[in-house]
């Protein structure tokens, strides 16, 4: 009788998987359409009300009347459905692969229990401006979950209703901004200082909020450079704006030293926390000096990433910045919460009430499953879990991690091909694409390239030691693949749902198309 | 923006090989130029490497065998290597086998920009690059394919490799185009171990843009598009009671351009009030120009090694940069620049070593509207 | 002392004690602390945090949550007459069934290969919505309508090179807050009057106030209070006169029976997609759009990603990718271009997928259907003594002011009442527009029946004797 599990194992170990993604060749929705299907039904209004109101539709001005029907697409039900189901197998999302490609981005394990509490009825219809009385639970939950987060950054305020990290940053420093301007030294202090190594909404934000922005490049270990944040700081600082530990998933051993350096300047220092994942329990905002700090509530805490959204930027400050929160807050006085909006001082509304409260929930839900021993396993694993991937990802032919030689990594790294790029001429970006071939996501970096042929890989404490093994095989096999037969690594991917794709017509405005409108009417020109 | 390919066209690819570049290095000698030291490496035992060098390039070049048609130059001024890869080249011109001189190199270059090539790639060192601006300056695009001993000049590819690459990636419109620095070497005074390095003149090359993948966030402009807010950013900055000392380079010829003012490339000028007040100065006459005025030296770095002082912008000399003042020192530099620099600090080589140490440090860099950075400085 | 067992975490594969320590193992650490060396002990945290007992097993988290969220009362339970800046509308079977597709609730940042469904998902939502909004260019969309509103004006402001915007006084004065904040750096906000009969925006304000520095004029259609804006063309006209961008701010459940903004003039248009197949959930279900013409001036000055539709190197197979990549900013002054980041973008699919299901016939039937509701519950309620309504003498879509001064109530006493009765009455304007006196917000769509509407009218007949 045939053993089948024997032929999936080399040396015992497994062998890489034969994968091939879902390839519908699915039209454009547009080109399904069939003219008078119907998708749904809606309830007919009654004819006494028809009789009561008469012709409503004339009292609209005739030059706001819609003239011609949306050319939208006609589909029956499940044809809708089968086209959008058959999209989403065209994805690989993270409950579908080792997802630890999407360094920076915390791909971590969103509890399907959760998604399940926050679609009830309790959660999903419920409206923000319903009296107080009848959200005392969606208001407990917002409420403990900031004495949460209070807890895990040691800040003393906090607001939740930025509607992303970037929204958050922003938060913070319009905060930056309004604690100046308080102060009388809103011209003067004009500067907001990061480093090359942060998240660059760091420095779009602090822009955005009209601040010029000085950022600082690294030492030669790859270290946010001291002196040059002491070269920086000036009368006209405002404050610093950094990501600890940065995207190379390093840890800035003189971070305390940086917020010293600019509080003597004057100005305040805010703690991007992105990269919290690997510090839960470890190490605090607080201790550190920090005035204001944020999370990623759809990285960190658990939250689905939804192809990009919704999310929650999460803002703590400390007690003195707390009147420039925005608005409302949440507070309780011991038998019930409610909404002040009574802040003066406040920079006023970043997002629509009071954020994104589903995700609240699921990050809510989360902690209170872990608990703090929980969060501190979570960080813990995630560390153990990345220097294992580094061990066994150095011994791959080309490969390096540059900076910090000799020392651990936090809860990401920042790799380097550019060893196997000189030897073979295949850039990083075709190896992900190749990897990609295997069932599995890879990133490079954030613009600049710094690091040269990168790859950024965050394995989080979500995955097995059996699959970081499988992630580290598949790099190691597109490695040698690009040292003995370079031209298949090049033209990958080859079992994806596309193929190489043309990229020469999106910068081209006379070919660009972004809707199949303007596609059609281009193609036809 | 990245210049568009007309598919159905068929491309002109120019390739000139400079046959004697580089022949020093190998056994010793520094630089080539010149009959005596090319004979004397022969003797040696030199073997040019010119001809491999661009045989590795073109190597990489065969998958557009099809689309694109192969100017070049007789036997060793460029046929042979395009052969060598398999090629059907259109050969030009005349030549004396085994005597080509820098005429043979810019006569080359002058045919093909007549013939309308698109790219012109050329092997060879400073010296070769030097002859093809004489010949074609900023005319069409150029690459060089590095075979020389040490580059100074800016407008070569980090390998012959990558000179292939490039070339291919540039034809299949993955690339942007900027002017990178020519650079004339003494290269007596750099057999006595000295270098003295003058900004000779600007050649148009490709640089690639990186395949639009890792995206998470759109990228935020060109090096032009920087060029122009680091100018904007200047130029509402400039005061009415301070001279200006502009050093030479494209970013600030950015500067006087929007004043409406012309610059001379590779000359030092100076501004007052938003005027020119000194156009292609010598350090006599910046000295001059000092006396009983507060000044700023607005200065970028000059070639691929980072250089803000001592290669190219010797006019700014110690002593200028004495009387103006550390502080007064306004580095310009985009971030495709910056990053081009790959972590390595800039350097100084004013040629007084207190006033490099002085330099020496970090120093804001206006990048951007309303962004700098602070770079480290080296000697 | 008595041994813990290690918990073995249901979330965290390796905390399974021998997986844990053979991996220590290989990697040549005696324990996690290694890892932990480089951070300065100082910054050590000493004790354990402070959170609460962790509910180790579902069963027992579901229980704690199902618990606490028992004590909110649902539009389920109550009937809910809020608008507002959130409204209720029917959410379809197929469009929660789609977003709560494992691939699509938890991918993020894929090549348009290994994510090639997520883009085609994207672009085609964008198409639809350029077919509603007749409009070539859209964004993938932003945290709200807040935030689509107060960076539609940056870009005009960007585009002209100009630093002042006018804003119709009819927005939320949330909206305004988040656009005065926003546009802190630079940009000016001025307001123009409306007329308080008719609510329309004051043509002679417009006039009065706009100037060659104005950027753009910004409106609503509806208004934030719910009367469509009929003079949209004389607006935008007004602008274009002074080299200014008109941006209209649209409620795209209106977009089957009014016509597009762009007819009117519109060079930049928003909105909120929250009416497309999201619930409520306590102001989580927002996303804001952002739509242009497909002019390269408008397209750089977009923060987002664009994506658009690419051959590849197969024939007939659809890629898609980032569109203008680098983009050249026109404004070379200005505080860069803003920023993006994770936002909203599963909203957008689901947003699609309402579309496909609607259809042309659905959007206008569904227009219909609450302009013929929102019109039966003005009728019912103006003939109830002392209350006033619609206040102002102009055509609403699904939302109308209601006056209460001349019942002697104020709005909070009125909607104490309804409150009794299950009922959750109009947002209270009183603090937001106090020249309104005591007024009210309601808002009534497709989800309210006759009986529903009869039962909110008899209800405030009661309540304001």
């Amino acid at each position: 009788m045939e053993d089948i599990t024997k032929k999936r194992y080399a040396d015992g170990k497994p062998k890489l998987r034969r994968f091939h993604q879902a390839k519908w060749d699915e039209p454009i929705i547009f080109e399904l359409s069939n003219e008078g299907e119907r998708g749904i039904l809606i309830p007919e209004v009654e004819d006494e009300i028809k009789n009561e109101i008469g012709d409503v539709m004339s009292t609209i001005p005739e030059n706001m009347r819609r003239k011609q029907p949306p050319r939208l697409a006609e589909l029956s039900q499940p044809r809708v459905l089968r086209h959008y189901l058959r999209l989403s197998q065209e994805t690989l999302g993270t409950d579908l692969n080792i997802d630890v490609g999407q360094g920076t981005c915390t791909m971590k394990y969103s509890p399907k229990i959760n998604e399940q509490l926050a679609r009830m009825p309790q959660m999903a219809e419920i409206h923000p401006l319903q009296d107080e009385e009848t959200v005392q639970g969606i208001l407990e939950v917002l409420y403990k979950f900031e004495q949460i987060l209070k807890e895990v950054s040691g800040m003393d305020q906090f607001s939740l209703q930025p509607g992303a990290g970037s929204q958050a940053i922003y938060a913070n420093a319009s905060i930056i901004r309004a604690y100046h301007k308080a102060l009388g030294e809103a011209n003067q202090r004009n500067e907001i200082i990061t480093t090359i190594f942060s998240h660059p909404s760091n420095a779009a934000c602090a822009k955005t909020a009209g601040f010029k922005v000085i950022t600082l490049y690294p030492d030669e270990d790859g270290y946010p450079d001291l002196e040059a944040l002491k070269a920086a700081v000036s009368e006209h600082t405002a404050g610093l704006m950094i990501t600890n530990p940065e995207d190379t998933g390093i840890f800035n051993p003189n971070i305390e030293e940086f917020v010293r350096v600019v509080h003597e300047a004057g100005g305040l220092c805010a703690y991007d926390q992105a990269n919290a994942n690997g510090i839960l329990g470890i190490t605090r905002a607080g201790e550190t000096g920090f005035d204001l700090c944020h999370f990623n509530l759809h990285k960190t805490f658990s939250a689905p990433h939804g192809c990009g959204g919704p999310a929650v930027g999460a803002i703590g400050v400390t007690k003195e910045l707390g009147k420039f929160l925005p608005v409302p807050v949440i507070e309780f006085n011991g038998s019930r919460y409610r909404l002040n909006y009574d802040r003066p001082e406040s920079i006023g509304k970043v997002r629509s009430f009071y954020g994104v409260a589903p995700v609240v929930l699921k990050a809510y839900a989360w902690v209170m499953s872990l608990g703090a021993k929980g969060l501190k396993e979570v960080a813990e694993i995630a560390v153990l879990n990345n220097n294992y991937l580094l061990k066994k990802l150095l011994e791959i032919r080309g490969v390096s991690a540059p900076y910090a030689k000799g020392k651990r990594r936090i809860e990401q790294v920042r790799y380097s091909w550019e060893k196997l790029t000189k030897d073979t001429g295949v850039h990083s970006e075709e190896i992900g694409l190749r990897a990609a071939d295997f069932g599995v996501h890879y990133w490079t970096s954030h613009h600049p390239w710094i690091v040269p042929e990168p790859c950024t890989l965050e394995p989080t404490e979500s995955y097995s030691k059996g699959e970081l093994d499988e992630y580290v095989e598949i790099l190691r096999y597109v490695s040698e693949e690009a040292y003995t037969n370079p031209e298949l690594v090049k033209n990958a991917p080859h079992n994806s749902t596309i193929h190489k794709i043309d990229h020469a017509p999106l910068d081209d405005p006379s070919q660009w198309a972004m809707t199949w409108r303007a596609y059609r009417e281009k193609v036809h020109k | 923006m990245g210049t568009s390919v007309d598919q159905g066209e068929t491309r002109k690819l120019g390739l000139v090989v400079n046959p004697i570049a580089g022949i020093g290095g190998r056994v010793g000698l520094k630089g080539s130029d010149g009959e005596e030291t090319q004979r004397k490496a022969l003797e040696l035992g030199a073997v040019p490497q010119s001809l491999n060098r661009a045989i590795e390039a073109m190597e990489r070049v065969t998958p557009m065998e099809e689309d694109l048609q192969i100017i070049t130059y007789p036997s060793e001024m460029g046929e042979d290597a395009a052969k060598e890869c398999g090629f059907d080249p259109v050969v030009v011109g005349s030549i004396r086998k085994g005597k080509t001189t820098a005429e043979d190199t810019m006569n080359a270059a002058k045919e093909m920009l007549r013939l309308g090539v698109d790219l012109l790639l050329f092997a060879g060192g400073d010296g070769t690059a030097r002859d093809i601006y004489d010949a074609i300056g900023e005319e069409t695009l150029v690459l060089g394919i590095p075979s020389g001993v040490k580059i100074h000049s800016a407008v070569f590819a980090i390998s012959p490799r990558s000179a292939g690459d490039l070339a291919v990636l540039y034809f299949r419109g993955r690339c942007g185009i900027r002017e990178a620095e020519v650079m004339d070497v003494d290269e007596e005074a750099l057999r006595q171990g000295i270098v003295s390095a003058k900004l000779y003149g600007y050649l148009r090359i490709p640089f690639e843009k990186r395949l639009i993948q890792g995206v998470k966030t759109p990228s935020s402009g060109e090096d032009k598009e920087a060029m122009e807010a680091i100018a904007c950013e200047i130029v509402d900055r400039m005061k009415d009671d301070y001279l200006y000392i502009i050093g030479p380079g494209t970013t600030t010829r950015a500067i006087t351009s929007k004043l409406g003012l012309n610059k001379t490339l590779i000359g030092v000028d100076v501004v007052s009030k938003g005027k020119l007040v000194g156009t292609d100065v010598n350090e006599t006459q910046l000295l001059k120009l000092l006396e009983g005025s507060k000044a700023k030296i607005i200065i970028t770095p000059i070639g691929g090694q980072g250089y803000i002082f001592g290669r190219g912008n010797q006019q700014i000399s110690p002593e200028v940069i004495k009387r103006v003042g550390r502080d007064n020192i306004i580095v310009v530099a985009t971030p495709e620049k910056i990053n081009s620099l790959k972590g390595r600090p800039f350097l100084v080589d004013t040629g007084d070593e207190a006033v490099d140490r002085m330099l020496s440090g970090y120093i804001r860099v206006v990048t951007r509207y309303n962004e700098q950075v602070i770079y480290k400085i080296s000697y | 002392m008595s041994k813990e067992k290690p918990t073995v975490y249901p979330y965290i594969p390796n905390s399974v004690s021998t997986v844990k320590n053979q991996m220590l193992k290989e990697v040549g650490a005696k324990s996690v602390e290694d890892f932990f060396k480089d951070i300065p002990s100082k910054l050590r945290l000493k004790k354990n945090m402070d959170l609460p007992k962790p509910l180790l097993s579902e069963q027992s988290l579901r229980r704690h949550i199902e618990g606490v969220l028992s004590k909110n009362k649902t539009c389920q339970e109550y009937l809910n007459f809020l608008g507002a800046g959130c409204w209720q509308h029917y959410v379809p079977a197929v469009c929660d069934e789609v977003n709560q597709r494992g691939e699509f609730l938890t991918a993020y940042a894929g090549e348009p290969y290994d994510d090639h469904g997520r883009f085609q998902a994207l672009f085609e939502y964008v198409s639809m919505m350029g077919e509603l909004l007749e409009m070539d260019v859209m964004n993938v969309p932003t945290y709200d309508w807040l935030q689509a509103a107060a960076t539609s004006i940056r870009m005009a402001s960007r585009i002209t090179g100009r630093r002042e915007v006018l804003v119709s006084r009819t927005i939320s004065a949330d909206k305004l807050s988040k656009i005065q904040d926003y546009c802190k750096p630079e940009i000016e906000v001025k307001l123009l009057d409306y007329d308080s009969k008719t609510g329309q925006l004051d043509l002679n304000s417009l006039k009065v106030k706009i100037s060659s520095k104005t950027a753009a004029v910004y409106f609503e259609n509806p208004s934030y209070l719910g009367f469509i804006e009929a003079h949209g063309d004389e607006i935008s006209e007004i602008a274009h006169d002074y080299g200014a961008i008109s941006i209209v701010g649209v409620d795209p459940i209106s977009l089957g029976i009014l016509t597009p903004p762009i007819e009117y003039g519109a060079d930049i248009v928003c909105g909120d997609l929250q009416p497309l197949g999201m619930h409520m959930q306590f102001g989580g279900g927002h996303a804001g759009f952002i739509a242009t013409r497909d002019e390269e001036k408008y397209v750089m000055e977009y923060p987002s990603r664009l994506f658009g539709i690419a051959p590849t190197s197969v024939e007939g197979e659809y890629g898609f990718g980032d569109v203008a990549y680098e983009r050249t900013s026109f404004a070379l002054r200005e505080e860069g271009k803003e920023f993006v980041g994770t936002a909203a973008a599963l909203w957008s699919i689901t947003a699609g997928v309402y579309l496909a299901l609607m259809g042309p016939q659905g959007m206008r039937e569904i227009g219909e259907s609450i302009l013929q509701r929102s019109h039966y519950a003005m009728l019912l309620i103006s003939k109830i003594k002392g209350v006033k309504c619609p206040v102002f003498q102009s055509t609403h879509l699904k939302e109308f002011v209601v006056n209460f001064d001349d019942t002697g109530k104020t709005v909070a006493e009125i909607n104490r009442t309804l409150l009794r009765r299950k009922i959750f009455g109009g947002k209270d304007l009183t603090k937001e527009f106090p020249e309104l006196g005591n007024s009210a917000l309601y808002c009534v769509t497709e989800v309210h029946a006759k009986d529903d509407i009869d039962r909110l009218a008899n209800a405030l007949k009661e309540a304001v004797e």
